[in-house]
């Protein structure tokens, strides 16, 4: 746990022991040896990088290496989000969530393999190739922020930001034995995002810790003037809520979802991390959530809704690809669409379009609005008798390449344990806490209520603090 | 309700898509499937149920999105026109519309 994180690095950059520029260049090399083999990086920025370590001067996060996903917009840099329609595309400002890490002393490295403007469960969605999971590279590192993900698992990176729509951030984090936190909708700003479903987008972030990610989110979170969705909400100090004190928090568990469909080992080790809370002194309680079965129903019509309305503008004409040699601007339009966009993305934009259609409305986006409501309403309740909720991330390890992509619907119940946070609006971590027979990563998920990451870090830093997960993965950029 | 490659070229149609044959024949089953999937949500009575709104929490439907209404510079022309694929006199140019 020690090695790579935060903190770990500010110690050592505080003693002297090495520098901004040493630690930034290490980490820029390391992106390049193992990107033949993971694919994690679209862009790795050497001399822009190195440049600004030079330049560090002090800050929460100075002389931290930062990657950051393909489609949070960083001036200077690409931002294809995955896909050929934007291709190289490099965007005139920069994402407020990466402004405020620069601001606070972090240095870009390089931007980051997504599926396909977010949209996958895999990472085999990603126009520029799949990336590949460092426990297992026969394997997927999940999805979307898969390429986050591995930057972070490998050590070359201490911190990564990704986006989380219905899971992107905290699967691929379980797949990856990586800390994978969503905040609260409204929590951190998304300007700079480019949008896939704009009522449940939310950037988050990768790291080695429950106290890094804690750390990143303080950088991170607040009122954006350029973006309505984020709050006026306080943001508390969340270091020190690390108390490692859990005793007597209620933790709710909705045992009906941890029935079929979860693997049995998946179930075996996120029953052993409860048993390490009720330790600690928490209080383990039943918490239903009634309509969570309907939530990956809801989130495939309100995100491919959102989504085809939100990737209209792909169409060749202000930036990204343009199809050649079209007669006229309709053909152009489609051509462009049709050669810039790949299979899923499509998939989505032509069920949405569907969903949205005259005459439809009603009996899909307005009964997935209504059954919404209702998914938010049981948390409210469960919420009524317990501070936290507990599930597994993802109902199994890091599948095979190639094993799902033939079945769309099969991909999608991945999300099955995710989705719901994003359609309630609350906040939800991953964290991961062991490794099954195969060794590949398990992630426990703890969601808490609207604003309140502060308890959630708490507990998952108290769970670290009790039962460290300190493997770590085949491929890996530092030394044991 | 089954549908159709009839129905998927429709909706192509609408998204400004231009689906080769394979894809169509690939896409209306998957389409098929994924919309039967999602049909289950209509076991559910909401005739009492108000929609959610988005992803806003009653604190951020309350905070004030409003700002001073001043001058701020824009990206500019240049810059505005620098990734288009076919940039002229200062416009974006397209083919012909007629």
């Amino acid at each position: 746990m020690s090695d790579n994180t935060i903190e770990t690095l500010r110690a050592r950059l505080a003693s002297g022991e090495t520098t901004a520029r040493e630690v930034v260049t290490a980490s820029l090399d390391a992106a390049g040896r193992l990107n033949g083999t993971l694919n994690a990086f679209l862009e790795i920025d050497r001399e822009g990088a190195a440049a600004r370590a030079a330049e560090v001067r002090g800050g929460a996060l100075a002389g931290v290496p930062v990657a950051v996903k393909d489609n949070i917009c960083v001036k200077g840099l690409q931002t294809s989000c995955g896909s050929r329609i934007l291709g190289d595309y490099e965007p005139p400002y920069t994402a407020t969530a990466a402004e405020r890490l620069i601001a606070a002393g972090a240095v870009v490295t390089g931007k980051t393999n997504c599926d396909e403007f977010a949209m996958g469960s895999s990472n085999e969605n990603s126009a520029f190739g799949a990336v590949r999971n460092p426990w297992d590279t026969e394997r997927v590192p999940g999805g979307s922020s898969g390429g986050s993900a591995v930057a972070v698992a490998a050590r070359v990176v201490p911190v990564a930001l990704g986006s989380d729509t219905g899971g992107s951030v905290r699967q691929p984090a379980a797949l990856c034995g990586v800390v994978g936190l969503k905040p609260t909708y409204g929590r951190v700003s998304r300007y700079g995002l480019v949008a896939f479903g704009s009522s449940l987008d939310q950037i988050g972030t990768f790291t080695l810790s429950a106290r890094d990610a804690a750390t990143v989110l303080q950088v991170i979170s607040g009122r954006d003037p350029a973006d309505a969705t984020t709050a006026d909400v306080e943001v508390p100090d969340y270091a020190a809520h690390l108390t490692g004190d859990v005793k007597g928090a209620r933790l709710g568990v909705p045992r009906a979802l941890f029935g079929e469909g979860l693997d049995a080992e998946v179930r075996a080790v996120v029953e052993r991390a409860i048993e390490v809370f009720r330790d600690l002194g928490a209080e383990v309680v039943d918490v239903e959530l009634p309509h969570a079965r309907y939530a990956i129903a809801v989130y495939y019509i309100i995100a491919t809704a959102e989504a085809s309305s939100n990737l209209a503008r792909y169409d060749g004409v202000r930036y990204g690809f343009r199809a050649e040699e079209a007669p006229e601007l309709r053909s152009m339009y489609r051509r462009t669409r049709e050669e810039g966009f790949g299979a899923e993305v499509k998939r989505r934009v032509m069920l949405g379009t569907y969903v949205l259609s005259s005459g439809y409305y009603d009996a899909y986006y307005l009964k997935a609005q209504q059954v919404r409501s209702l998914i938010k309403a049981d948390f409210a309740k469960a919420f009524e008798s317990c501070d936290a909720i507990i599930t597994p991330t993802s109902p199994t390890t890091a599948f095979r390449l190639g094993e799902k992509t033939d079945d769309p619907l099969a991909m999608y119940l991945n999300d099955i344990y995710t989705v719901t946070a994003n359609l309630a609006g609350i906040p939800g971590v991953s964290v991961p806490v062991g490794l099954s027979r195969e060794g590949l990563p398990v992630g426990m998920q703890l969601l808490a209520r609207h604003w309140d990451e502060a308890t959630m870090l708490r507990l998952a830093d108290a769970y670290e603090r009790a039962a460290p997960f300190t493997d770590r993965p085949r491929v890996c950029a530092t030394a044991g | 309700m089954p549908i159709t490659e009839e129905d998927v070229k429709k909706i192509a149609q609408l998204a400004h898509m231009e689906l080769s044959d394979e894809e169509l024949r690939v896409l209306a089953p998957q389409m098929a499937a994924i919309v039967e999937y999602v049909e289950q949500l209509k076991e559910l009575d909401t005739s009492r149920v108000e929609p959610a709104t988005g992803g806003l929490t009653g604190e951020g439907g309350r905070s004030d999105s409003s700002r001073e209404d001043a001058v701020r510079p824009s990206l500019g022309q240049q810059l505005a026109l620098e990734e288009a694929p076919d940039p002229a006199h200062g416009h974006f140019r397209v083919p012909k519309v007629l």
